[in-house]
C-alpha cells in the first residue's frame, strides 16, 4: 500500500475512515482471492496444507478452494504441466472470469524443473498463459506460498480502477480467450508454431518477460548452444566449471578425482 | 417400455475429486454406471527416461516425487534395488532408522487416504483438516530428520544421508503418545456416521478372485481377504524382527479398504514402538562407511521391492557396467491397483466413482510416471 497519503493512514488509526473508490476496491478484492481447487503434482498437495489449519490461508481471505473455474479468481498451477494437460490448463484459465490471477508453484510450473528434459513436459506454463507471481521450490513450503499470495495482494493495492484491464479503458488491448495448444507432429502448436522447441535454454514467456507481446510463443534465448539430452554427467559439468574458472589443470585434476570419492 | 439411452459422461481431467490429473470416461444408463474407461497420462513426466539419462545417486530425488505422499517409501525401494545391484551392505542401524521412517510415512499415507475419501463423499475440507492434523507433526520430524518436508531424499545407498538428531526421538515418543487417541478419532469419523456408511458399505466390492486376477496388491488387497503383505511374504529390511498383524477385510468394499488402512496405522504405531526399544541396541552407523555414493555396479539386473502404504512398490534395474542405469522400471502399485476400476465401478451409481477411485488411494505421479 505504498502509494496511500500518509495522513490518511493516521486518521483511520484514530478512527476517521477516509478512503478512495480505488482502495475500497482493491481492499474488497485481495481481501477475497478465491482460488481455484485444481491440483497437478507434487506442489498440490502443500497447496492443501497451506489452505489447512496449520497454514490457515483463511487469514488471508483465500480459503475458499472453488471447484469451478468460473467461481475462481486465482489459478494455483501447482505441479508439472505436460504436454498433455497443457490445452486443459489454458482452457481453465480461459474460463475464469476476469479479474484473474495466476500463480505458478513451484520449479515445475515456472519452467520444468527436474522434469525440464522431458519430452512431455512444458518448460513453464507462462508460455501459454501470463503468470503474476512465480513461486521457487520443489515443492515450495506453504509459507513461500503464503508470501506468493502476500506479493499478489499487494499487486492488487497498486491496480488502478480506470486503467485495469477488464473494465476495457486501459491503454492495453482487452484481452480475449488465450489461444489454446494444439497437439502437432512435433508437439504443442499454436497457430502452426511450436510452442516449445526441445534443444534449447532458456525460454522466454511471450507474455511475462520483459518484452512480453512480442513473440507469439516462446523462444529460444540461445540458438547456439545445442544441448544433449544426458546434460547431467557430473565429471563433463565438473571438468567444463573448472575450466570457465580457469583453475590450472593439476589442480582441476586433483578436484576431478576428489569428487569420485563418496562423499557420505 | 421406457426408452432409455446410454450417455458418455467425462469426469476429469480437472476436478475435485479425482485426486490428481486423472480422465473418465463414463457411460451410464441414468445414474447407474455402464462402463468406464480410464485415460491416463496427463502427468506422464518421463520419469524412467530421465532416470536412465542419470547417475545412480542422481535419481534418489526423482524417486521422492513418484508417490509424493511417500517419498520415504519410494526411497527405500531405489535404495534397495541399487544395494542390491551392487552389493551394498546397509548397517544395522540405518536399518531401523529406514523402517522407522517408513512406517511413520505408512501412518501419514492412510491418514490423509481417509481424510480425502470423507472429502470426496461431499464433506469438503473439514474431514480433510483433521486426516491432515497429525500428518504435519510426522512432516515436523521428517523436516528433523531430512531437511525437507515432502520431497526428503533422506535415503543413500548403504543407509541414510544423516543420523537422527537428539530432538527426534524425544518428539516421536511425544507424537505416538498422542496418535492412538487420534486413530480412534478417525476411526470414528468412519464407524459412527450414518451416511458415510451408506455410502461406503456394500460399495465397490471387488471380489477376491478379481483382485488377484488383476494383480492388486496393498490395502485394496487385504481389503478383499487376502493376507499378502510383502513385509510378511517376503521379509526385506529387519522386518522380519518385529510382530505385527496383517488386517484383513471380509467383504472388499470400500468400507473394508478403510478399516484395513485404520488397523495398519494402529500396527505401524506398533512397529515403531519395537524400532525405538531395539534402536539403542543396534550396531553400526547410519550409512555403511565404505559404501560409494556414485556406484558402477557390476553387469547385471536386480528387483528389490516394499510393501509401500499403497501396496507393492518395486524397482527394476539392468546394469551395463556404467554410472548410469540401463534401464529402470518402477512397479508403481497405483497404477497396477487402479486396472480394476471399470470392474469395481460397473453397475454402481455415478457418485460412487469417486468414492471407490478413492478407496484405491492412487497417486497420479506413480500412475502416470
Amino acid at each position: 500500500m505504498a502509494e496511500i497519503d500518509p495522513t490518511q493512514l493516521e486518521l483511520e488509526r484514530q478512527g476517521v475512515l477516509l478512503t478512495t473508490v480505488n482502495r475500497f476496491y482493491n481492499w474488497g478484492r485481495r481481501s477475497s482471492i478465491w482460488p481455484m481447487a485444481f491440483g497437478l503434482a507434487c506442489c498440490a498437495i502443500e497447496m492443501m496444507a497451506f489452505g489447512l489449519s496449520r497454514y490457515d490461508v483463511a487469514r488471508f481471505g483465500a480459503e475458499l478452494f472453488r471447484a469451478s473455474p468460473r467461481q475462481a479468481d486465482l489459478m494455483i498451477v501447482a505441479g508439472t504441466v505436460t504436454k498433455k494437460m497443457a490445452p486443459q490448463v489454458v482452457r481453465l484459465y480461459n474460463q475464469m472470469a476476469e479479474p484473474r490471477y495466476v500463480i505458478s508453484m513451484g520449479a515445475c510450473a515456472t519452467s520444468g524443473g527436474p522434469f525440464r528434459d522431458g519430452y512431455n513436459v512444458l518448460r513453464g506454463i507462462d508460455l501459454l498463459i501470463p503468470v503474476d507471481v512465480y513461486v521457487p521450490g520443489c515443492p515450495p513450503r506453504p509459507e513461500a506460498l503464503l508470501h506468493a499470495l502476500m506479493t499478489l495482494q499487494e499487486q492488487i493495492d497498486r491496480q488502478k480502477l480506470g486503467r485495469v484491464r477488464w473494465y476495457g479503458s486501459s491503454d492495453k488491448p482487452q484481452t480475449s480467450d488465450f489461444p489454446v495448444p494444439t497437439f502437432g507432429a512435433k508437439g504443442l502448436e499454436i497457430d502452426g508454431k511450436l510452442v516449445d522447441p526441445v534443444g534449447g535454454l532458456p525460454l522466454l514467456s511471450p507474455y511475462t518477460s520483459p518484452s512480453h507481446g512480442e513473440h507469439r510463443s516462446g523462444q529460444i534465448e540461445h540458438p547456439e548452444i545445442v544441448r544433449q539430452f544426458p546434460i547431467m554427467d557430473p565429471e563433463v559439468e565438473l571438468e567444463n566449471a573448472l575450466k570457465a574458472r580457469g583453475v590450472a589443470p593439476e589442480i582441476a585434476a586433483d578436484d576431478l578425482k576428489r569428487s569420485v570419492v563418496n562423499d557420505a | 417400455m421406457l426408452q432409455t439411452q446410454e450417455l458418455q459422461v467425462n469426469i476429469g481431467p480437472q476436478h475435485p475429486s479425482t485426486h490428481g490429473v486423472f480422465r473418465m470416461l463414463v457411460t451410464v444408463d441414468g445414474e447407474t454406471v455402464v462402463d468406464l474407461k480410464p485415460v491416463f497420462g496427463y502427468l506422464h513426466r518421463n520419469h524412467e527416461q530421465i532416470a536412465e539419462a542419470n547417475t545412480y545417486l542422481q535419481n534418489m530425488p526423482y524417486t521422492d516425487r513418484l508417490d509424493y505422499f511417500n517419498s520415504m517409501a519410494n526411497n527405500h525401494a531405489y535404495a534397495m534395488a541399487v544395494e542390491r545391484l551392487a552389493g551394498i551392505e546397509v548397517p544395522e542401524r540405518a536399518e531401523y532408522i529406514r523402517v522407522l521412517m517408513v512406517e511413520l510415512t505408512r501412518i501419514l499415507n492412510h491418514a490423509s487416504a481417509v481424510g480425502f475419501m470423507i472429502n470426496d463423499m461431499g464433506a469438503w475440507q473439514t474431514p480433510l483438516a483433521f486426516g491432515m492434523r497429525e500428518r504435519e507433526k510426522i512432516l515436523d520430524l521428517f523436516e528433523m530428520a531430512s531437511g525437507a518436508r515432502l520431497m526428503c531424499n533422506y535415503f543413500r545407498f548403504g543407509g541414510v544421508a544423516r543420523d537422527l538428531p537428539p530432538e527426534f526421538i524425544p518428539n516421536l515418543r511425544e507424537l505416538l503418545v498422542a496418535l492412538p487417541a487420534y486413530i480412534d478419532e478417525l476411526e470414528r469419523l468412519l464407524r459412527d456416521n450414518e451416511i458415510l456408511l451408506q455410502r461406503a458399505v456394500g460399495i465397490g466390492i471387488l471380489p477376491r478372485e478379481v483382485a488377484l486376477s488383476y494383480g492388486v496388491t496393498g490395502p485394496v488387497l487385504r481389503g478383499s481377504g487376502i493376507p499378502y503383505d510383502v513385509r510378511k511374504a517376503e521379509p526385506y529390511s529387519v522386518y522380519d524382527r518385529f510382530d505385527f498383524d496383517i488386517p484383513i477385510g471380509k467383504v472388499g468394499d470400500v468400507y473394508d479398504r478403510f478399516l484395513v488402512r485404520i488397523e495398519e496405522m494402529r500396527q505401524s504405531k506398533r512397529i515403531i514402538e519395537q524400532v525405538l526399544e531395539q534402536l539403542p541396541d543396534a550396531k553400526g552407523g547410519h550409512i555403511n562407511p565404505k559404501a560409494r555414493q556414485n556406484v558402477r555396479p557390476p553387469v547385471g539386473d536386480a528387483y528389490a521391492r516394499i510393501e509401500s502404504p499403497k501396496g507393492e512398490l518395486g524397482f527394476y534395474l539392468v546394469s551395463d557396467g556404467s554410472g548410469k542405469p540401463y534401464r529402470y522400471k518402477v512397479r508403481a502399485p497405483s497404477f497396477i491397483n487402479l486396472t480394476p476400476l471399470a470392474d469395481m465401478c460397473r453397475g454402481y451409481k455415478v457418485a460412487d466413482i469417486v468414492v471407490i477411485l478413492g478407496s484405491i488411494d492412487i497417486v497420479m505421479g506413480e500412475v502416470d510416471r
